[in-house]
């Protein structure tokens, strides 16, 4: 299958997702959204990674795949608890409301 | 002994340390009072010891070696200290006037209510503590064996000076009663006296003007000789001045404007009048017996640099006698008891530098030693009177003391004859042997010298006869007035023998007598080789000198009498008719007035200019406040980064990694 596509049009789909991905970041205000956002952003690295992988006939892409998501979904539980307890704190899930560092 | 005369200076240092760590919160007033005398005590006798070992040397010098101040390579500076005649005199001064004004302080400063219960003056060891570090200061100065250590010294006692007229430094100015001039004239006013604080810093601020020059000259000898030791200075002296002959003078030139403003000479003389505002012990030891005649000490102490300027020694034997002229005229006037012996000591001062320009070396310490003794003496007797008045200084509002104050009257009597030059007083004698070496020099100054005398005997008599005789002016002060205590009247009787017997140091040579001191200070003068012939005056117009002396003395005595007892009104009226120069003198000459604007505004008005202008505009605003700001606007912008959106630090990022990834591709 992986014959019939080529290479370039994965590469496209992950450059439209990571870019998705990076206008949601910048641009949407709840964080949930964002922190979804971001995660879009790594899955279309995930998608770079996994096409290489494929195209090249080497499975050191792969590998940094498995290893991506283990991290993830460590950052991903991390990530959601600090939302838990910064809604707990200012009630809200705007991201612009959490300012407090500012200069 | 002579080993142990660090001791002189280390037991009012102990005697210090224990006042003025422990005094106020463990000792107590009267601990205090016993430890602060005694440690002097102990230095005199010290000093006594190693004055008759000296004598037993028959006036050899020794050096003490204590340590060296610091050695780099082979340049070192060592502390010694120097026992020689001259030294041992100043000591022996030093320590033992100073040892009777400590006794008497320790009554004086305290002060009692009406029924004698003393109050607890909290500031009692804070007095004595000053008081020993000016003996030990004092004691530096004249031991040192080197410029270094004189300088050090010379600054100690301007500090001591310093701390203890400003002893009650939470006292404000006080006005003065104009003098009434009798009922159709207006009365002369009078400026107000300065506050102690205020006149602390005076004394200070002034003793730094001639002390520049004191600085400058020993720099100026370190420069030309190498060395500040007295012995090495003064042994290349002679070649030095064959040499290079312009620096000598201006050595000496240097080092006397230290001494102007040290002992009160024109024009620097204005701060002792003022430094009258301390306590009445304070003036005797300080103003009047020791301090103010370092400058003359100084003098002998370099006797051969002097001898070898004629020209600047010429200058000082005129400016001496210039300010004891100047300083007796504006004693005639004054009001306060403690001002006119302010300005006699001005005047007997003038004595000793006009007897040291003229080269008669021994004749000014004389006059040093004797003067010790009667003026002490007189400002004792004038604070015992204060004391027993509650501190009325003013001789208009005394009178008739003499029958309440039996002691401090007879005492302030052979003091007041003492100065006036009465025969046979200590006063006479050293006076007279200065009067007639000035002759020797020129007739002019000793003219002016004999007329000084004359003033010198009225204005101390008008004071007494004021003061102590005639009707009591102000009856409520007289009823309360009263005898003071053992340690005053004790002071007094010792200091009033020394007054009447410290003439034996130095009877006349031509009248067969052994002039001591002449014989003990032979070995601190030096002798230039090529000699500068010795002609001596006859006989006979040394007796016609010394007859002239006695009788100017008492007439001036028995002229105070007469304006003062006998006919009262004369004095007024004499002011009245005189009146514009009545009150320049009352006024001091205006000098004070004519400092202030020439001076003391001019220079109010510099430094306010550079603390308002340069200071505070330019530098704190300009320079700090600015450099704080522009850091600070700046932070400021940068921070309008860091706003607390998520989103543009994201947006950040993602610039810089585009930024990366471009400069990668397009490189």
């Amino acid at each position: 299958m992986i014959g019939q596509v080529p290479l370039s049009y994965y590469l496209l789909l992950s450059a439209i997702l990571f870019a998705i991905g990076a206008g949601g970041v910048l641009i949407r205000r709840n964080v949930i959204i964002v922190l979804m956002c971001v995660e879009m952003m790594m899955n279309a690295v995930n998608l770079t990674f996994i096409a290489f992988s494929r195209y090249l006939d080497s499975t050191t892409g792969q590998i940094f795949v498995f290893m991506i998501m283990a991290v993830a979904a460590v950052e991903v539980a991390i990530g959601l608890a600090l939302l838990v307890e910064l809604n707990r704190h200012k009630d809200t899930v705007d991201i612009n409301e959490f300012n407090s560092l500012q200069g | 002994m002579t080993q142990l005369i660090w001791l002189t200076i280390a037991l009012p240092i102990l005697g210090l340390l224990i006042n003025g760590l422990f005094g106020r919160r463990f000792l107590g007033n009267r601990v205090v009072s016993i430890i602060a005398p005694l440690m002097v005590l102990l230095a005199f006798l010290v000093g006594v010891g190693a004055f008759f070992e000296t004598m037993g040397r028959d006036g050899e010098a020794v050096t003490v070696h204590l340590w060296n101040w610091t050695t780099i390579g082979d340049f070192s500076v060592p502390i010694n200290l120097l026992v020689d005649p001259l030294s041992l005199t100043m000591v022996l001064v030093v320590t033992g006037v100073g040892f009777l004004i400590h006794v008497y302080a320790t009554d004086y400063m305290v002060h009692r209510d009406d029924h004698g219960h003393a109050h607890d003056d909290r500031d009692f060891p804070r007095f004595f503590t000053f008081l020993n570090l000016f003996i030990a200061s004092m004691l530096v100065l004249v031991l040192g064996d080197n410029y270094l250590m004189m300088y050090v010294g010379w600054e100690l006692v301007g500090v001591s000076s310093y701390l203890l007229i400003g002893y009650w430094f939470d006292r404000p100015s006080e006005e003065q009663t104009p003098i009434d001039l009798g009922p159709d004239t207006e009365p002369v006013q009078l400026q107000p006296l300065l506050s102690p604080a205020a006149s602390g810093m005076k004394a200070f601020i002034v003793n730094r003007i001639g002390d520049v020059g004191f600085a400058l000259g020993v720099f100026l000898i370190w420069s030309t000789f190498g060395t500040l030791q007295f012995d090495e200075v003064f042994a290349e002296a002679v070649h030095v001045s064959e040499t290079m002959p312009t620096v000598i003078p201006w050595i000496t030139a240097l080092l006397f404007v230290g001494a102007i403003g040290k002992s009160a000479q024109l024009p620097l003389y204005v701060w002792l009048p003022d430094a009258m505002a301390g306590p009445t012990p304070v003036s005797a030891l300080i103003h009047a017996a020791t301090m103010v005649t370092a400058g003359v000490y100084m003098i002998v102490r370099s006797n051969i640099l002097y001898s070898l300027a004629p020209n600047v020694s010429l200058w000082i034997a005129i400016i001496g006698m210039a300010t004891a002229f100047f300083a007796a005229t504006i004693a005639l006037v004054q009001v306060d008891l403690k001002r006119v012996l302010a300005y006699s000591t001005v005047s007997q001062l003038g004595y000793m530098f006009a007897a040291v320009g003229v080269g008669a070396y021994t004749a000014g310490m004389f006059h040093l030693v004797t003067h010790a003794f009667f003026k002490a003496l007189l400002f004792l007797g004038a604070g015992s009177v204060m004391h027993a008045l509650h501190d009325v200084i003013d001789i208009r509002r005394m009178g008739g003391l003499k029958d309440k104050m039996k002691i401090t009257w007879i005492t302030f009597w052979i003091g007041g004859l003492a100065l006036a030059g009465f025969p046979l007083m200590s006063g006479f004698f050293s006076k007279d042997e200065i009067l007639a070496h000035v002759f020797e020099a020129s007739p002019i100054l000793w003219f002016f010298g004999i007329l000084t005398a004359g003033m010198t005997a009225f204005y101390t008599f008008r004071a007494i006869f004021i003061a102590f005789h005639g009707k009591p002016r102000d009856h409520h002060l007289y009823e309360h007035a009263h005898e003071n205590r053992a340690p005053i009247t004790f002071a007094l009787s010792v200091l009033a023998v020394l007054a009447i017997f410290g003439g034996l140091l130095g009877l006349p040579a031509f009248m067969g007598f052994t002039h001591y001191l002449d014989g003990w200070l032979e070995h601190v003068l030096y002798e230039l080789p090529h000699g500068a012939e010795e002609h001596h005056m006859s006989v006979t117009m040394e007796y016609i000198l010394m007859g002239t002396s006695a009788v100017i003395a008492v007439g001036g005595i028995a002229l105070a009498y007469f304006f003062y007892m006998v006919q009262p009104s004369i004095p007024q009226n004499i002011a009245r008719s005189l009146r514009s120069l009545f009150a320049l003198l009352a006024h001091k000459y205006w000098i004070d007035e004519l400092y202030d604007t020439l001076f003391v505004q001019p220079g109010l008005k510099l430094s306010n200019a550079f603390a308002n202008g340069l200071d505070k505009l330019i530098i704190d605003e300009t320079f700090i406040d600015g450099s704080a700001k522009l850091v600070g606007r700046f932070g400021k912008l940068l921070s309008k980064l860091e706003n607390g959106y998520t989103s543009n630090y994201a947006l950040a990022t993602f610039i810089g990694v585009l930024i990366m990834i471009s400069y990668f591709f397009l490189r």
